[in-house]
């Protein structure tokens, strides 16, 4: 099956290069393995299997609700799968307990559709929270990398602002330098550009495809058609908890399915 | 109806089983590396140095309340030279240590879970694992044992500040002078009504983390249920207080007879 295509049957459609290297990068970061996971009485993803590359950018679409937060919590860890594996760097992320994952956990950054900023301690601690939580650096290198990190997302001003000085836009920036803060090898991103303005959202886009030229591992969720384009290696789509279509933006332009079609010609903001 | 007696007494006792798990787990955990010294300490200073003036206060207008009821009394029998004694093996034993252990769960109790809860609706719970960190040892590890330290700091200082209002009643209404007051007052207590009175309070200051910090980690829809953890964090840990004051009186009665 092509790229784009949706799934028969299992209704996991093949990439549109190789699974394992899809941009011609290093080996397997993260792998999915028939992960289904319900809330109550509904399925929110079902039999998904992804396979994401090291160092390459992963774009995860699809409608609100449809299951691609969850499947971000589900690599780091935070949710665990009724059924299936979740692989990150070969370990099997829902066997992890304490320090294992920890230290897991410590090769990643994850952003929140929210931010999750801490909202007890300022824009900068909670930046320099996993430096402290997680090197022996002395407080001034701290501070300074705190704040290189938030200059990254145009915030350096706002070092010693409380959350809720800021408005969403800058949350969402502070959060991102949050979850850069460790350098991780892989960044797991939820709705970078939602409530941007266009200008900012091209920046954070031009952030992320730095990170990703670095070598840094990026599964982006997003609506942001364009954004995903620039962004993405591989983009995939997934529908009622099912990934219906998975390749490259050209393939899944070319997609069989009219909804992967109209998705990716929309201009969808966020 | 009997079956949904069954039913409402099955899930009770499902919820006391849950939070006893949640408060043995806080406490085995407390005792594994990494230790949070620095976190334990900034919650025994909220909860302990900033409960201090409603503490000390109560204690005070407790004092004088229990001075004057207790003069009412004995005066009948003229054994008004019991009075400090009186009103210092009643605040000491009793009503010291349950004061105490209400009035922090009445402040202390419903700020826990506020912020617990509030930080679970806006996942900044799911933000401190994701940053790899241990979000059950440092947020309610960390208060718990807080609790359990500052409550009986707690429980000597509205101790103190009682006898002192007892003291200020007496004065004004007999002229006692603080020597033969505070003389009198601690003529028949001792360290064994003092020593397990207090550090039962330890017992209320684990009930009060463990219950706030419980329902905070399980608190879902959004800010309506913040303040629903919030007040339930105050009525739960105050009726367990209550509860299981039967109990430690009971224990205390048996290791220390006619000292509880």
């Amino acid at each position: 099956m092509t790229g784009g295509q949706r799934a028969a049957g299992g209704g996991q459609p093949a990439a549109g290069g190789t699974p394992q290297d899809p941009g011609g990068r290093g080996g397997e970061a993260i792998k999915l393995e028939h992960v289904t996971k319900s809330f109550d009485a509904r399925k929110v993803l079902d039999d998904v299997t992804i396979e994401i590359a090291e160092g390459s950018a992963f774009c995860l679409l699809g409608r609100s609700g449809t299951g691609k937060s969850v499947t971000l919590k589900h690599i780091i860890g935070l949710l665990r799968p009724d059924d299936g594996h979740v692989f990150v760097h070969g370990k099997d992320v829902p066997a992890l307990t304490g320090r294992e994952l920890a230290e897991v956990r410590r090769s990643m950054g994850f952003l929140f559709q929210n931010a999750a900023l801490f909202d007890s301690i300022t824009v900068g601690e909670n930046v320099a929270f996993p430096l402290r939580r997680h090197t022996d650096w002395p407080d001034s290198k701290i501070r300074e990398v705190a704040r290189a990190r938030l200059a990254d997302v145009d915030l350096e001003d706002d070092y010693g602002k409380m959350p809720a000085d800021l408005s969403g836009g800058m949350k969402k920036r502070a959060g991102l330098a949050r979850a850069m803060a460790l350098d991780p090898k892989i960044l797991l991103v939820d709705e970078p550009s939602a409530g941007l303005d266009p200008i900012t959202a091209r920046e954070i886009d031009e952030l992320l495809v730095g990170l990703k030229e670095k070598g840094t591992t990026l599964v982006v969720v997003t609506h942001n058609i364009p954004s995903a384009r620039h962004i993405g290696d591989e983009l995939a789509m997934l529908h009622d908890g099912r990934l219906i279509a998975r390749g490259t933006a050209e393939e899944l332009d070319k997609s069989d399915d009219a909804m992967v079609r109209a998705f990716m010609r929309s201009e969808g903001s966020g | 109806m009997l079956e949904r007696l069954g039913v409402l007494v099955l899930s009770l006792l499902a919820w006391v089983g849950d939070v006893a798990l949640f408060g043995a787990r806080a406490l085995y955990e407390a005792v594994l590396p990494p230790f949070e010294f620095k976190e334990t300490w900034r919650h025994v200073f909220e909860i302990g140095w900033r409960s201090l003036p409603l503490i000390a206060l109560s204690g005070f207008a407790i004092g004088v309340v229990l001075s004057m009821h207790t003069r009412a009394s004995l005066e009948r029998f003229g054994a008004e030279a019991m009075i400090p004694a009186g009103l210092a093996i009643a605040l000491i034993r009793e009503t010291g240590p349950l004061t105490a252990g209400l009035l922090v769960a009445g402040r202390v109790g419903a700020g826990i879970g506020a912020e617990l809860g509030a930080m679970k609706v806006t996942e900044q719970i799911d933000a401190l694992e994701a940053v790899a960190v241990d979000a059950f040892k440092f947020l309610a590890v960390t208060r718990i044992l807080a609790c359990i330290i500052a409550m009986p700091l707690l429980t000597a200082i509205i101790d103190f500040c009682g006898i002192f209002g007892g003291y200020v009643a007496e004065s004004s209404i007999s002229g006692m002078s603080a020597s033969l007051y505070f003389h009198r007052a601690f003529s028949i207590v001792e360290f064994s009504d003092f020593i397990p009175a207090t550090f039962k309070t330890a017992v209320f200051g684990l009930i009060i983390g463990t219950v706030a910090s419980y329902l905070g980690f399980n608190t879902t829809q959004g800010t309506e249920g913040v303040g629903r953890t919030s007040t339930a964090s105050v009525v739960l840990s105050s009726i367990c207080i209550i509860l299981i004051n039967v109990v430690l009186v009971k224990l205390i009665f048996f290791v220390f007879p006619v000292r509880a």
